[in-house]
């Protein structure tokens, strides 16, 4: 048998769609092809997208490196770098290139004075050309002389800075996204930045007027000038500097330099001398052919159905579609045209296009929501019932799903504004990532599905580097981070990572509701009574905890009490440490202690040989490093009630100093956070609950950001806030109520606190339950009871707090054996028989 | 598996299986080892090595059930029979165990350094 000959590929281009389209081949097929490729630039492939921020400072040019030098020789790759491919030979098939020197410009027409004497050649089979593009200057008089500039490539970036640093004033040509990126990485070198636009708005392609208006004031605040609809005729120059630019209207501009960033043209003249068919670009096929078989072509080169794309998306699909036809994996694989849309960032502006901009038929449908002050601006555009545009300038949380709609053609929702600001009826936010089906695009710089995305979470990514390094996603732009970063809470190990996520826990099969219900009618006590009858006996650990929780608060009088579903806290009443020591918190109501309870504190931490006593966020005192055996007896030398600080439940109420001695207090704020304290100490809940009392609206004990505070106002009146949070999350509550007295607040703070226990997710705090049911919801059912429950509710509340016992309490009588031991040494003597 | 040349397992009279309360986990130390022994509400028995590999937190404090047991500190689950994790390569040492006439009886093998038996590759060591 004769062992086939490995044919040989020559890509000529080493930008983003060249390094792209010899992945996909390599990922294909490692050993279909021995791959030369061609790249004017002296470099390994890097991410163009991000150059704007090498000029500004905020990567260095290494941090923007997609394939390293290494990358080309671990896969066998010839890499002719900073050699320009001038003419494919096809009678020969050779592929002839020349060196370029060292400081002409990759992306140029070149004149034989651009490169060394020597020419490079190499025979091919099958060639991929992917020459990309290069910067457009608009015909102008004194451009290439000192001090102009074009903004394409690594080597630009740094004579652009260097430059930058005898400047006082710059001048950018181009009001389009490259423009303004080049603006605002001029700025970072502390010149003076004005924008030229030959036309009447900014970013023209992406935008509609009034969101160009919008976006020009924004820039104006960030301290770059804009002027619109100036053409520049010439640039004047004096003994070698720059002085200023003369425009078409015959008005001048004083500058020191120029950077042109006006669009880009394809790089087509090697397709023209080499005898391909060329229009405005390379045309291919839908197998991204040229007119020559062998000679496959994709990228910002081509002219596919007679467009050409000047975006990274399609380069992405083209590559696909080029690396199915030349592998043979599928032949048949053909690229139909990408319609575009994209999310950029714009001097951190953040600014999502797609499709049209403007209405262009009489019964278009035009859905538009702005709001000047803060600068957003969205628009839609509707045809047929489905989106053909859309413009988000400011906020755009809804792109990922309104992107998805317009890609894939799909009918829009009836209420419009769903599609604007992701108030779906359920309450769920229209943007989570979680909810999107598995094919849709979650990093656009880099192509990666959310199913790619998912499954390196399930193999161990479960960070934002491990998912970058394992499939590139949020490597680029970085604006999908937020969306990744809801798939790894999603999706990560652990005991939310099952499938189940609607269960409320992960070894029974139920929601929440159905659970609840079952167990109130097979009067299930117990948590292995609850696996036995609707789990089959399978004991899920992971799923036990929440089963106590949720049983103690719907049987609190005759809860079967099995402590082996207990998490290691909740057995020993403390919160275990990295070190396997305990904390131990003792209860002070209010924040309010005595001398005499300091003195016994500070007995038992010198006693016990306590290595930290802290004060805690929550106004209480925390002795660290207690040691499970010393636990009992430290409990009953301090002589206070437990402070629950290691379990889910009702956690501290604190206060500020209110009436009392501040001589702004309005309401007392300590007696209330004293009685709401005794009330509801120890309440088992789905997840912890912090509350404060504030004595005027000053918020000095932070109770606008407590699961439940209560801020006393004018009048002698409190209001009540439901849903606030100052930990990784951070939400000012939301206020439920305002009322008269102490006994209202807690009347009022008892029944949303049952009906957070009886309706939120194990593990879900206030603040996702608020926004989840949203407040408005909440008002009707524990305010106007529109579900006449408030009476069963408050019976309820009552019920646990009735059944409250001091957990510390079971320092003098354990509730099992070895509640509080220690290692239990098998002494040798032990030994009962020997088999030996 | 077992190799006619290793010493035979001592085994350990741990006292009356009533100090065991329904999954609930104790921390015995055999011979200078820290060993957790389980025993589930269906008489299932196990014992594994009490420390996890991850940062040794105390699995006998663990929530435990069907087989399995998750690690108080961060929730890193084991299987009780095989000792295997799953997190990456974490695995346990685990020993037989067995209830006899109300006494728990553990087996320990004196020669004790080698890899728990879920860590070996395929090719054993000599």
């Amino acid at each position: 048998m004769i062992e086939k000959r490995r044919q040989k590929l020559v890509v000529i281009g080493n930008g983003m769609a060249g390094a792209r389209v010899v992945e996909e081949i390599l990922k294909r097929d490692p050993d279909a092809f021995d791959i030369v490729m061609f790249g004017a630039e002296p470099y390994g492939n890097y991410n163009r997208i991000l150059l704007s921020n090498v000029l500004n400072g905020s990567q260095s040019a290494a941090e923007i490196f997609m394939n390293p030098l290494s990358w080309y020789w671990e896969n066998s790759i010839t890499l002719h770098a900073g050699v320009k491919a001038v003419s494919i030979d096809r009678e020969r098939q050779m592929v002839i290139g020349k060196p370029m020197k060292k400081d002409a410009l990759a992306y140029m027409v070149s004149g034989d004075a651009a490169f060394e004497e020597k020419t490079i050649e190499e025979s091919y089979d099958r060639v991929i050309i992917a020459t990309g593009s290069r910067p457009f200057v608009p015909p102008m008089e004194g451009f290439g002389g000192p001090g102009t500039f074009m903004f394409r490539t690594i080597d630009d970036c740094e004579r652009i800075a260097d430059y930058a640093k005898e400047c006082k004033k710059a001048a950018v040509i181009g009001g389009g996204l490259l423009g303004l990126e080049a603006a605002r990485g001029l700025l970072t070198h502390g010149v003076e930045v004005t924008v030229l636009e030959a036309a009447p708005q900014l970013m023209i392609a992406q935008l509609d007027a009034e969101s160009g208006q919008m976006l020009k004031t924004t820039m104006e605040g960030m301290g770059v000038k804009v002027m619109l609809e100036k053409i520049t005729a010439k640039i004047e120059s004096v003994g070698g500097r720059i002085t200023q630019l003369v425009f078409k209207d015959g008005s001048t501009l004083d500058t020191d330099m120029v950077v042109v960033s006006a669009g880009i043209r394809p790089i087509a003249e090697l397709a023209t001398v080499s005898g391909l068919t060329v229009e405005k670009a390379i045309v291919v096929d839908d197998q991204m052919h040229t007119s020559d078989p062998e000679i496959f072509s994709l990228g910002e080169c081509v002219q596919h159905r007679g467009r050409i794309y000047g975006l990274v998306e399609p380069i992405w699909e083209m590559a696909n579609v080029l690396a199915d036809v030349i592998t043979g994996k599928n032949p048949d694989s053909a690229y139909l045209g990408s319609k575009l849309g994209t999310k950029l960032k714009v001097m951190g502006v953040e600014l999502a296009s797609m499709g049209e901009t403007k209405p262009s038929q009489p019964s278009d449908e035009v859905v538009l929501y702005r709001e000047p002050g803060r600068g957003i601006y969205k628009k839609l555009i509707l045809r047929d019932n489905r989106i053909v545009g859309a413009i988000l300038l400011g906020d755009i949380e809804a792109a990922g799903p309104l992107l998805q709609m317009f890609m894939s053609g799909s009918k829009a929702p009836d209420r419009r504004s769903e599609m604007l600001f992701g108030d779906a009826p359920s309450g769920v936010s229209m943007v989570q990532a979680v909810t999107m089906p598995d094919s849709v695009q979650i990093c656009n710089c880099n192509g990666v599905s959310k199913k790619q995305i998912v499954d390196a979470i399930r193999s161990g990514c479960t960070s934002m580097p491990k998912i970058g390094a394992c499939t590139r996603a949020g490597s680029g732009c970085g604006s999908c981070k937020g969306m990744i970063t809801q798939l790894i809470e999603a999706y990560r190990g652990g005991d939310d990572a099952d499938p189940s996520e609607h269960f409320y826990v992960p070894g029974v099969p139920l929601e929440k509701s159905e659970l609840v219900a079952q167990i109130k009618k097979r009067e299930l006590r117990s948590v292995s009574a609850v696996f036995d009858e609707l789990a089959g006996g399978k004991e899920c650990p992971a799923s036990k905890a929440g089963l106590a929780s949720l049983l103690k608060s719907l049987w609190p009088e005759d809860y079967v009490d099995e402590r082996d579903a207990r998490f290691i806290n909740d057995r020993v009443h403390a919160n275990i440490q990295k070190d396997g020591t305990f904390s131990v918190i003792p209860r002070i109501y209010g924040g309010v202690t005595t001398a005499d309870e300091l003195k016994r504190i500070a007995d038992v931490a010198v006693k016990y040989k306590v290595p930290m006593v802290k004060i805690t966020g929550g106004q209480r005192i925390d002795l660290l490093g207690v040691k499970k055996e010393d636990l009992p007896d430290v409990w009953k030398e301090l002589g206070m009630p437990s402070g629950h600080a290691y379990t889910k439940s009702f956690r501290t109420c604190k206060s500020c100093v209110g009436t009392d001695f501040c001589r702004y207090g309005l309401g007392d704020s300590i007696a209330l956070a004293q009685k709401i304290e005794r009330r509801f100490q120890g309440i088992e809940s789905p997840h912890k609950m912090k509350l404060a009392t504030a004595g005027c609206p000053r918020n000095c004990s932070e109770a606008y950001v407590k699961d439940l505070g209560a801020v006393a106002i004018e009048g002698g009146l409190w209001e009540i806030y439901i849903g606030g949070a100052a930990g990784g999350t951070i939400r000012k509550g939301d206020l439920l109520c305002t009322v008269k007295s102490h006994d209202d607040v807690l009347k009022y703070m008892g029944r949303f606190m049952q009906y957070y226990r009886e309706h939120a997710r194990y593990l879900e705090r206030t603040y996702h339950f608020v926004e989840r049911l949203g407040i408005e919801e909440i008002k009707k059912v524990v305010m106007e009871d529109s579900l006449g429950i408030c009476a069963r509710l408050d019976a309820e509340i009552q019920r646990a707090v009735d059944a409250y016992k001091d957990p510390w309490k079971e320092a003098e009588l354990p509730a099992y054996p070895t509640q509080f031991s220690g290692p239990e040494l098998a002494a040798i003597l032990e030994v009962a028989e020997s088999n030996g | 598996m077992a190799n006619p040349n290793d010493p035979k397992p001592l085994t350990f009279n741990l006292g009356g299986v009533e100090k065991l309360s329904d999954s609930i986990g104790h921390c015995f130390v055999v011979c200078g080892e820290e060993i957790a022994i389980f025993r589930q509400r269906d008489g299932r028995i196990f014992a594994v090595q009490n420390r996890c590999p991850h940062k040794k937190g105390n699995l006998s404090e663990g929530i435990s059930g069907d087989g399995k047991v998750m690690c108080p500190l961060h929730s890193h689950k084991f299987d009780l029979t095989s000792g295997k994790g799953t997190e990456g390569k974490e695995c346990l040492k685990t020993y037989a165990v067995r209830v006899t006439g109300g006494e728990i009886l553990l087996d320990f093998p004196t020669a004790s350094d080698e890899e728990p038996e879920c860590c070996q590759t395929s090719e054993q060591h000599a």
